[in-house]
Formats: C-alpha cells, sequence, structure tokens
C-alpha cells in the first residue's frame, strides 16, 4: 500500500521533467523568434551599409535606368509629408471615435462602430487604395493627397481601437473622483481620462504612423510614386520612401537594387527613431506612474 | 515620523463603560456621553428606492442624517450601505441601467426631483472612496482641481485655498516642500488625505465616505479616523463602513441596515452610536453587532 507521500513523490519527478521538458521548447521558440527577427535587421543593415551614406539622404535618384550614384530624398520627404497629412486627417478623427465607443458609446450605434472598426483592420491595403483610386483619383488624379486619404483609411482603425483600449484601461475611480467633484463630463474625458490615457495613446499612434511608414500598396495606386524630382505639393503626384524601395527593388539593376536595400535600413531606422522617441515622451510625462 | 505625532483621537473623558454583555465588542465611544438633543437634519431620505435595471438594491429608506454630526451605516456585505451613499449624491446616475424613486432632500431641497442640477449637488457632497484615487497629477494640482472646475480663481486665491484645505487634514507640514510631485508618490494614508482635501477644498456641506479606511494600514486609519473628529461640526460626514468598532469609534450616530426579503437593502434601526451598541431596539441589530452573524 503506497502512502500519499509515495504518491506525491513519483507524481513530482515525472512532472519535473515535463516541466523542464516545456521550459526547454518555450526557450527554443523564442530563440527561433528572436532569432528570425535578428536575422531580417541584420540583414538589412549589412545589405543597406553597402550603399548608405549622407549623400542617400540628400540626392535624388539619377533619372537614367541601371546609373549608380544618387539617393531617395524625395523619397524621403514624400514619405513624411504624405504621412505627415494622413495623420493630421486620422489622429484627430480616431482619438475621438475613441472617446466616443470608450466614454459614451452604448448600445447598438457603438456595438456598429468598434464592429466596423475590426472589420477596417483587416481590410487588404491593396483595396483601399483601389477604393480611393475609385473615389477620388479617378476624379483629380494621381496625387499625394491622394496617398494621404489611403493611409489615413489604414491607420484610422488600428488608432480607435488602441486608444480605446487605452481609455478603458483608465481606472473608473478616477471617473467617479472627478464628478464627484462636481466635474461634467466632458470636463472629466479632457481633465483626467485623455491625460491619463495619453502615454498609451502616444504609443498606439506611432504604431500607427509606422504601419503607415511602410505600406506600399495603397499608394501604389494613389500617390503612384514621382523619380526624377523632388515633389512638395502633396497635390501632385509623389514619391514616398516605401514606393521607391518598391520601384528600384523590382528593377533589373544592380546599382538600383541596392538603392533599394539602402532605403530599407533608412525605412527602419526612421520607424525605429519615431517609436523610441514617443516612448521616452510617454515615459516623461507627468502622468504616468 | 509625523504619522506617530498625533494627539489621542479619543481622549480619556470621552471614553465610557461598556455594557456588561460580554458578547458586545469591547469599543470606545466617540459621542459625548450625556444624551445630546438631536440636531436638525442636513439630509434627508424619504421612501428612497434604488434599482439596477428590475432589481431592486434599496427598499423604502428613510434616515435623517443630523446637521454637523458623524453618521455611521453599518451592515453585512452586500446590503446596499455603498449603493445608498452613491445615490445620494448621483454618482451612480453613470451606472447603466441604475435608478432612484422616492425623495433626498438637502437642507430642505429636493435633489431626487425632474431638472435636478446634478453638478451643483455633487458639489456640495464631497465624496471619498474606498481606494485612495488621486489624479495622476501633482499634489497641488488634486487639490485645486475641484476649484477649477466652475470658477476663476486668482493665483493667490487658489494657492490660499488649496494650502488651507492641505493644512485642515494635517498633510501641509508633510507635503509642504514637494505640492509640485505626483500625488502617486504619497503613502496610501496620505494619498487618502490629499483625497478628503480635494474634497474639502470646494466646502461642500456634507461628505460622503465608502469604507474610507478599508484600504490603509491601522495607523492611517487612525490618522483618518482622528480627522473625521476633527471636521465634525463643520462638516456633515456620513460614512459606510463594514467595521463596527470603526463605526463605534467615530461616529455620533449609526444606522444599520441588512438585507431584506429578493435581496433588497433595508434600513433596520437609526439611532445614536452610544444606543445602537447598547440597547438596540431591533432583535437583529443585536444579533449582528453581537456577531451572531455578518
Amino acid at each position: 500500500m503506497s502512502t500519499a507521500a509515495d504518491t506525491f513523490g513519483r507524481g513530482l519527478a515525472g512532472r519535473r521533467r515535463r516541466g523542464r521538458a516545456v521550459t526547454g521548447l518555450l526557450a527554443v521558440l523564442m530563440a527561433l523568434t528572436i532569432g528570425v527577427l535578428a536575422w531580417v535587421l541584420i540583414y538589412v543593415a549589412l545589405q543597406g551599409f553597402q550603399y548608405l551614406s549622407p549623400s542617400f539622404l540628400v540626392q535624388n535618384p539619377p533619372g537614367i535606368p541601371g546609373a549608380g550614384g544618387g539617393g531617395f530624398f524625395n523619397g524621403i520627404l514624400g514619405s513624411f509629408i504624405v504621412v505627415g497629412v494622413a495623420a493630421v486627417i486620422a489622429v484627430p478623427l480616431g482619438i475621438l471615435s475613441a472617446v466616443y465607443l470608450s466614454e459614451y458609446g452604448r448600445g447598438r450605434w457603438s456595438n456598429a462602430v468598434s464592429f466596423f472598426t475590426d472589420i477596417l483592420i483587416g481590410i487588404p491595403t491593396i483595396v483601399t487604395g483601389a477604393f480611393v483610386y475609385s473615389i477620388w483619383v479617378i476624379h483629380f488624379g494621381f496625387s499625394g493627397f491622394a496617398g494621404s486619404l489611403a493611409l489615413a483609411i489604414v491607420m484610422l482603425p488600428l488608432i480607435i481601437r488602441t486608444t480605446t483600449q487605452m481609455l478603458q484601461l483608465v481606472p473608473d475611480e478616477l471617473r467617479e473622483g472627478s464628478l464627484a467633484l462636481g466635474a461634467t463630463k466632458r470636463q472629466t474625458v479632457l481633465r483626467i481620462v485623455l491625460p491619463t490615457a495619453l502615454p498609451g495613446i502616444i504609443t498606439g499612434l506611432m504604431l500607427a504612423v509606422a504601419r503607415a511608414m511602410g505600406e506600399t500598396a495603397p499608394l501604389l495606386l494613389t500617390a503612384l510614386g514621382n523619380d526624377l524630382f523632388t515633389e512638395t505639393n502633396p497635390g501632385k503626384r509623389m514619391s514616398t520612401l516605401s514606393l521607391q524601395i518598391f520601384n528600384n527593388a523590382i528593377s533589373g539593376y544592380k546599382a538600383n537594387q541596392s538603392r533599394a536595400w539602402a532605403g530599407a535600413l533608412t525605412l527602419v531606422a526612421i520607424v525605429l527613431i519615431l517609436t523610441t522617441a514617443a516612448r521616452f515622451f510617454a515615459g516623461r510625462s507627468k502622468v504616468s506612474r | 515620523m509625523s504619522e506617530l505625532r498625533l494627539p489621542h483621537p479619543f481622549p480619556d473623558t470621552r471614553k465610557t463603560e461598556m455594557a456588561q454583555d460580554p458578547l458586545r465588542p469591547r469599543v470606545a465611544f466617540a459621542s459625548v456621553a450625556a444624551p445630546e438633543i438631536t440636531p436638525p437634519s442636513k439630509l434627508a431620505t424619504h421612501d428612497l428606492c434604488a434599482f439596477y435595471g428590475d432589481f431592486l438594491a434599496l427598499r423604502d429608506i428613510d434616515i435623517e442624517v443630523p446637521d454637523g454630526r458623524i453618521t455611521a451605516i453599518i451592515g453585512p456585505s452586500g446590503c446596499g450601505k455603498s449603493t445608498l451613499l452613491r445615490t445620494l449624491n448621483h454618482i451612480n446616475d453613470m451606472v447603466p441601467g441604475f435608478r432612484a424613486t422616492g425623495s433626498i432632500t438637502l437642507d430642505g431641497a429636493e435633489l431626487n426631483g425632474e431638472g435636478r442640477d446634478t453638478l451643483s449637488i455633487r458639489r456640495r457632497m464631497g465624496m471619498l472612496f474606498q481606494r485612495p484615487n488621486p489624479f495622476p497629477m501633482s499634489i497641488y494640482d488634486n487639490v485645486a482641481y475641484g476649484l477649477r472646475l466652475s470658477e476663476r480663481l486668482s493665483k493667490n486665491d487658489l494657492h490660499d485655498k488649496v494650502h488651507a484645505a492641505l493644512k485642515r487634514v494635517g498633510l501641509y507640514d508633510e507635503v509642504e516642500n514637494r505640492l509640485d510631485r505626483s500625488a502617486l508618490s504619497l503613502s496610501g494614508g496620505q494619498q487618502q488625505r490629499v483625497c478628503l482635501a480635494r474634497a474639502l477644498a470646494v466646502e461642500p456641506d456634507v461628505i460622503l465616505m465608502d469604507e474610507p479606511t478599508s484600504a490603509l494600514d491601522p495607523i492611517a486609519t487612525l490618522r483618518i479616523e482622528a480627522l473625521m473628529r476633527e471636521l465634525a461640526g463643520e462638516v456633515t460626514i456620513l460614512v459606510v463602513t463594514h467595521n463596527m468598532q470603526q463605526a463605534a469609534r467615530v461616529s455620533d450616530y449609526t444606522a444599520f441596515m441588512l438585507m431584506g426579503s429578493e435581496r433588497a437593502g433595508e434600513l433596520i434601526e437609526f439611532s445614536p452610536t452610544r444606543v445602537l451598541f447598547n440597547q438596540p431596539k431591533d432583535h437583529r441589530t443585536e444579533d449582528y453587532i453581537t456577531g451572531r452573524f455578518g
């Protein structure tokens, strides 16, 4: 007859073995995940640094197929303009929608908004590009602004989703504390809820901006690209970094391909800088704990 | 450790003999030994019922909270103590499906009527919550928050009022040099006193306290209770507590609530604290305070 202690002891050895096995498996999987990420980054860096130089950041492409030299200045500038305009459209709209969903919305209408936001996140971005093409580009032609519209549609659901989540993380005790002092709902949202959620909201915004920076498909059908000269008027067709990477990468010329690698590295660096800066400012905010 | 310098909140002169029933909790009473004439009521309810959807949470509550005194509400969990408190200042109006019927009056003026001014009602009734909930901003801004909501005070006036409120809760000496630091950097007891200062700054008539010390350590609890005694006379305090000793220590009057039929909260007994603990009129009150249930 075995005692309870024996049973426990026998089971323990087996459970220890299984515990070690699962821990080992998880470690391998983690190493794989990080390995793939590191591989991508290192490969892009190795390829990109072969061509990347200060002149790459300030010169336009040479314009002659297969010619070496030149850079992506117009694309980098175009990316900032197109994404900037998109952000100007999507950020206020997204934050206001999120405030509605989190603080005011109740019942069918808000469920519908929430549901369509989720659907919008899942829409392939090439479809978004085709949509803007059919409602805007057909009438007004290719332009940086059309690209901004497409990117705004891509960013909007992301901003709504992350901001809503951040607002819902604000404890109800704070809302009640404000209301109990005689604050209106508007005052409570503006003075307590939004400032408290601000670091999280900014992180979410930066994720959306980073996503828009890298989008290529919706821009092919809207901003079109412009490899010849620097264009700062969003009413005209415009190049972006992502479009130039795409166009140069699919070219058969070695010189174009190495420019594409340098552009890819530049894009990664820009996204990294933006994200880090956002974290830094969010961390310094007085409302974070 | 300024927390340790505080005066004893319950001087011996106020202590009274306990009744001889060995089952009775050994507690000291805060209110004066001589029976006093009950002050006129400040806050009163009549036939107050509260609903969450179809669920009746409070049934026909009639209570008259005496002016400038501390009234405690005791009772087992789920008997509607917090709901009653949150109904009074209409903070529960935020809860979907919540509604209250019946009458709530403050200084005789109806607060539960059509077209009531919820904002000024809440301004006249400050609230202290179970967990300290300072806003994630500086100590100064926390106390100034309520003052900045409705009126445009000059910088000097605001400064004076914030400092006065912090002094009233005995926090000024502790935080004098770091008013611009986040209120979240303070200890739990200090945070709760910031919240009290925040409520006092707008000069309310009544302060509702919903288990204000349940998240605090014993020393911070005594500090808050001492403050409540200091404030009695200036403001009317209605405090919900699950701690009978606390009710006996700080309150002048005690209301006992219980879950009645269909789980609706009912007011069983309302008396001067000494009377309620020594000669409860209702056997259910006696059962509760002697620990037979709850």
